[in-house]
């Protein structure tokens, strides 16, 4: 695969962010970024807690504005399309949150029956087999009976996920897949990531802290902290940086840039009032 | 011996007057941060009157907890707390009140926004939630909204029946339920306990969703959570109160009569026949026409409240309070406005 884009040389880019900026009142958690997806592919955004990789979700989403830059999807301006295009484009990016979010008050069928209801006038008995379908994709066709209260986390997480391909989309943004969850669900929910990648042709993105999950199964990674992109590339290329944040990030170590102590005064001062 | 003990007495140690000091840690079996925090003051101290201090003899663990007693931190720029002065407190407030202003009036647009295309394409409208909501909020309410208003009209008669009484005025009992329920009390009881029952629960609910990101899923199956939320629960509350108000209507004038006919002697015949007199139409669709401003109101503020929500489950509580506080606020507050129009038209 590797191969086959050095060769054309070109890759498809599926989501294009260029000097994209977000403030939230007066602190700044994305400033200047330059984002490439491309096509077909699982691209990993990764950083420490709070770095503002959620917000780039919703931003690609069209949930919110940028104070500057632009979101490409597709090659349509996430942010002046208007209204009617932002839903025609949201129906075709999929996403699966962090909890799951199914809605409550559904059973696990009409989770994700759904989106087909609201967005096709399908027959009820091809709806019925779409999401059978759907269901056996995530393993979880048995349970379609059961009401989100009744399912653990991870079956949670693989119905959301179910409900997210349900309309068949072009790209899946993941918020946080795995994390919180026993090395099981870790590892199906790794498999389902590069199944449905792989058999569908959707582009994926992954937003992420969970390194060695992300290294295992991302074709491209982007490094972010303190909201711009300190490094990028494959996992292989990212273990060998020679950035010093991005190895302290991959290793997981206490200490180096990112300091283990928050700022303080001097521990003497703070302890005895002596110099 | 701890550390209470301790202190004290190495405080007013007597330390030879000069030569080298050396703390011989070799007999120490354990030594506990508190320990070592001390030791390590002492040499400190000493150090800082130009003494020279040695500690020995200690144990690896007592090594590794002395060095991170003793690690000594960066300075630097401490974050500080933000402190804030009175004034900045009043312009914090006072922006925050109208910013919320704001949001109130930009949530009241997008609904107005959603709304006006689906006013041309009825059928597009969710019936189906509309009737649910009309359920919950409608069928399920009468059992309290009628008891209230039954009980409230029992007190009405009770405690203007004496007084009418005195002045031998007792058949006027009737003109006294009668107008203050149908016109004053039974939309704003109803409004109230709908209020507290119902933009509580359409807070509730909102608040929940969001925290749960089912209002985000919405968003990203691309539905907008105005459609599927809001305008339901407002239409049906719009058609509930109403409703509910004419039940209150009737339940509270039941009870007046009640207590009419078993205290004054006032029997049911009388009551009603002058309540036809006392009762006019207009004052009756007055009271009854209030009710959808309510409802709009009620819906607009729990729904509102919701949306804002953000976060925790602490923060779906404090949005749930406020919607039924606000809710109760603006409805006694346009209901006076009500009041004083209606009087400058003569109504």
């Amino acid at each position: 695969m590797d191969n086959n884009t050095k060769n054309t040389g070109q890759v498809d880019t599926l989501v294009q962010m260029r000097g994209l900026r977000f403030a939230y009142g007066s602190r700044v958690i994305i400033d200047g970024m330059d984002i490439d997806i491309p096509r077909g592919k699982v691209t990993t955004i990764m950083g420490p807690s709070g770095t503002g990789k959620t917000t780039l979700l919703r931003l690609i989403g069209g949930q919110w504005r940028p104070q500057a830059g632009s979101v490409h999807v597709d090659g349509q301006n996430v942010h002046t399309v208007n209204r009617r295009e932002l839903y025609r484009l949201r129906k075709r990016m999929g996403m699966l949150f962090q909890s799951g979010a199914l809605f409550t008050h559904l059973s696990v069928f009409e989770n994700v029956a759904f989106p087909l209801r609201e967005h096709t006038r399908l027959p009820e008995q091809v709806i019925h087999h779409l999401v059978l379908m759907k269901l056996q994709a995530v393993g979880l066709r048995g349970a379609r009976d059961l009401m989100p209260t009744e399912l653990s986390g991870g079956m949670a997480r693989r119905v959301a996920l179910a409900r997210a391909i349900a309309l068949d989309p072009m790209m899946i943004m993941y918020d946080e897949p795995f994390t919180g969850q026993d090395p099981i669900t870790v590892g199906v929910i790794m498999q389902l990531i590069r199944l449905l990648n792989d058999s569908l042709g959707i582009t994926s993105i992954i937003v992420s802290h969970d390194v060695q999950e992300v290294s295992a199964i991302s074709d491209k990674i982007y490094m972010i902290s303190q909201g711009k992109v300190v490094g990028h590339g494959t996992p292989h290329d990212l273990g060998r940086s020679p950035s010093d944040w991005v190895r302290q990030f991959m290793n997981g170590l206490p200490d180096g840039p990112v300091p283990f102590q928050y700022p303080a005064p001097g521990y003497l001062d703070d302890l005895f009032g002596i110099a | 011996m701890n550390l209470l003990a301790l202190e004290p007495q190495l405080r007013r140690f007597n330390w030879p007057r000069d030569g080298e000091i050396e703390f011989d840690l070799s007999d120490i079996l354990s030594i506990d941060t508190a320990g070592a925090w001390l030791l390590f003051r002492t040499a400190a101290q000493l150090r800082a009157r130009g003494r020279n201090v040695h500690i020995t003899g200690a144990s690896a663990e007592a090594r590794t907890l002395l060095d991170l007693i003793g690690a000594v931190g960066l300075p630097a720029d401490v974050p500080q707390a933000a402190h804030m002065d009175t004034l900045e407190g009043i312009g914090r407030a006072t922006v925050g009140r109208i910013n919320e202003s704001l949001g109130v009036l930009a949530f009241v647009g997008e609904a107005a926004a959603t709304a006006a295309p689906l006013m041309l394409r009825p059928l597009r409208f969710r019936w189906r939630q509309v009737f649910d909501e009309l359920a919950h909020a409608g069928h399920r309410a009468l059992p309290i909204v009628g008891l209230l208003a039954f009980l409230l009209g029992v007190v009405i008669a009770y405690q203007g029946g004496a007084q009418l009484r005195l002045y031998g005025a007792s058949i006027f009992i009737a003109d006294l339920v009668g107008v203050s329920m149908v016109r004053e009390l039974a939309p704003l009881i109803t409004a109230i306990i709908v209020a507290g029952r119902t933009g509580s629960a359409y807070a509730a609910q909102i608040g929940t969703m969001k925290v749960t990101e089912e209002v985000d899923a919405l968003r990203a199956i691309g539905i907008a959570p105005m459609e599927l939320l809001v305008l339901p629960k407002l239409l049906a509350l719009v058609i509930a109160l109403p409703l509910l108000t004419v039940f209150a209507d009737i339940m509270g004038i039941l009870g007046g009569m009640l207590m009419s006919a078993a205290m004054m002697g006032v029997g049911f015949y009388a009551f009603i026949d002058r309540l036809g007199y006392a009762v006019t139409l207009h004052s009756y669709l007055l009271g009854v026409g209030k009710a959808p401003v309510f409802a709009a109101v009620i819906a607009m503020v729990g729904c509102y409240q919701g949306f804002q929500v953000t976060g925790s489950a602490e923060s779906v509580g404090r949005r749930t309070t406020m919607s039924v506080v606000q809710a109760i606020l603006l409805v006694i507050i346009i209901d006076a406005v009500f009041s004083v129009v209606f009087s400058w038209f003569g109504l």
